[in-house]
């Protein structure tokens, strides 16, 4: 299948088979929309209340809704074998590991970012916080691709794995969850967030240019070639 | 012989688990005798004679289990790394055995610092928790080390494990400095300018020697304590090996 | 004794007995646990090899 492809080909390859199979973009965000809905009633329905703690909502909901599917990163591949091939092929490892990445941020992440600001208004957080949650968004929710997908790759083909994962990745996700709130509550409180954004394109920056080869030698030592 | 080709007939002799079982039986002593000395004066020197602190009064005491704790679980964080690193590269069996015990120990004194920590903050803070930056990125290396632990553990083949725990300990090595700033700005953001346990602005000779005789028998445990099961597991790797049968059944 | 004008007022920590000699209670199960348990591990490698020298042995 795709051994001898060039890189842009197994991405739209990966692209395609991710949006024939439409439960993988339904069902993290509906486990969005729901896991948001859990605080009203578990917290309190007071806009007040819900404003204050609405950034944190949001980023431990996006958090947990783009874990949801990151188990699935490398398994389908894994499981009929073109993974294997993949990584035998000359392709380097690291485009591999940019490929499921970026499909699982479009797949995922992406309509996190779109349904976001229905989500954020149900829970009265401050309008002029809309645009900086947007883009806390875009810059946090690929960093949490990148970083998930070594911890993907880790567990590629493990019986325990779905279990594994969030117990390897969720230490990992604790600086973009504090920037990321820390920019939206910055807003709120009327202080400047620049600099909370710009950490999170730092980290976007560093993770990008390193946890792919982190990725791709995870992903041999895991088929046992590494 | 030049230096550089004694260092790598050094560096070459640690692939061997046997060169490591025999002369390691001799380092041992050499460890474990100074580390209970030094622990044992310093915990004399510090319970008893050193002088309470003027604010915290006897509860400052907790600072010599405390600090060399919190300390030591960084440390061998770093070293599972390095050694996974090694394991990595040159595929030294020893780095991989190194690398798997640090992390039970590193994950035990990481455990010391934070429940001990919490104990201390009940005198100062009036709770046995507080979102403290040192205290929440104390958690977090354990949450680390727990993880190192559980993909070890979940994966059958020795090999595989060792390597995927290496790749795991070295994504966690660059992220803890990462983490601990960003949970140090959480907590500027959160809690401005509260008491901190134990960042004192002068501490006088005779509370921080005991402190630093503490951390030195902290480290010599440790490095006894990693040398006697590094022993363990040679045996439990290599039983089938005529020279350690030898070793073993003649005594 | 030391800093302590008494036994009594060592044990009582000047009324922090309790987290004090708490904190050192955890310290002292954690390393004691170390040290247990590098002897369990250790026992039970041993006893491997053993086993598997007198199959060895009834064999050959």
């Amino acid at each position: 299948m795709p051994a001898d492809l060039g890189f842009f080909a197994l991405l739209s390859r990966d692209i395609k088979l991710a949006f024939r199979q439409k439960s993988d973009i339904i069902n993290p965000l509906m486990f969005f929309v729901m896991v948001i809905t859990l605080f009203p009633l578990g917290v309190s329905p007071d806009p007040n209340e819900l404003a204050a703690i609405a950034p944190g909502i949001i980023w431990v909901a996006a958090l947990l809704a783009s874990m949801l599917s990151m188990e699935n990163m490398f398994r389908s591949d894994f499981e009929d074998g073109s993974l294997e091939r993949m990584l035998v092929s000359p392709m380097p490892g690291f485009l591999i590991a940019i490929a499921k990445v970026v499909t699982h941020f479009l797949v995922t992440g992406l309509p996190l970012v779109f349904i976001a600001p229905v989500l954020a208004y149900m829970l009265s957080l401050p309008s002029e916080a809309y645009g900086v949650m947007v883009i806390s968004l875009l810059l946090g929710l690929p960093t949490l691709s990148l970083v998930g997908a070594i911890g993907s790759a880790l567990t590629v083909g493990l019986k325990r794995g779905a279990l594994l994962l969030p117990l390897l990745v969720i230490p990992f996700f604790i600086p973009v969850l504090i920037f990321g709130t820390g920019a939206l509550q910055g807003v709120i409180m009327e202080q400047p967030v620049t600099g909370q954004l710009s950490l999170m394109a730092a980290l976007l920056l560093f993770s990008l240019a390193s946890a792919p080869f982190a990725c791709s030698a995870s992903l041999k030592i895991s088929m046992g070639n590494g | 012989m030049s230096f550089k080709a004694k260092f790598k007939r050094w560096f070459h002799s640690w692939a061997s688990p046997k060169w490591f079982f025999e002369k390691s039986e001799r380092w041992l002593p050499w460890l474990g005798v100074p580390a209970l000395s030094l622990l044992a004066i310093g915990l004399v020197w510090g319970l008893i004679f050193a002088p309470e602190d003027y604010q915290q009064g006897n509860s400052f005491r907790i600072i010599y289990l405390h600090v060399p704790a919190a300390i030591l679980s960084q440390s061998i964080f770093m070293m599972m790394a390095v050694a996974g690193a090694i394991n990595l590269i040159w595929r030294i069996k020893l780095a991989d055995m190194a690398a798997k015990h640090c992390a039970p120990i590193g994950a035990s004194f990481a455990f010391i610092a934070l429940a001990t920590g919490a104990i201390w903050g009940k005198p100062t803070w009036g709770t046995w928790w507080v979102w403290d930056a040192r205290l929440t990125s104390m958690l977090i290396l354990l949450f680390l080390y727990l993880g190192v632990i559980a993909l070890y553990s979940a994966i059958d083949n020795r090999e595989t494990a060792g390597r995927s725990t290496a790749i795991l300990s070295l994504v966690g090595l660059v992220n803890i400095p990462i983490i601990k700033y960003s949970v140090e700005l959480w907590n500027t953001l959160h809690q401005p300018a509260t008491f901190k346990l134990t960042e004192k602005p002068s501490m006088p000779a005779e509370m921080w020697v005991p402190l630093l005789i503490m951390v030195i028998g902290f480290y010599l445990f440790f490095g006894w304590i990693l040398f006697k099961r590094m022993r363990a597991e040679v045996i439990e790797r290599e039983f089938k090996a005529k020279w350690l049968q030898k070793k073993l059944i003649e005594n | 004794m030391g800093e302590f004008e008494s036994f009594q007022a060592f044990i009582e920590m000047g009324g922090h007995g309790l987290y004090v000699w708490l904190a050192y209670a955890v310290g002292a199960v954690v390393i004691g646990g170390n040290i247990w348990w590098v002897g369990r591990i250790r026992k039970l490698a041993e006893q491997r090899l053993r086993k598997y020298v007198r199959r060895q042995e009834l064999e050959g």
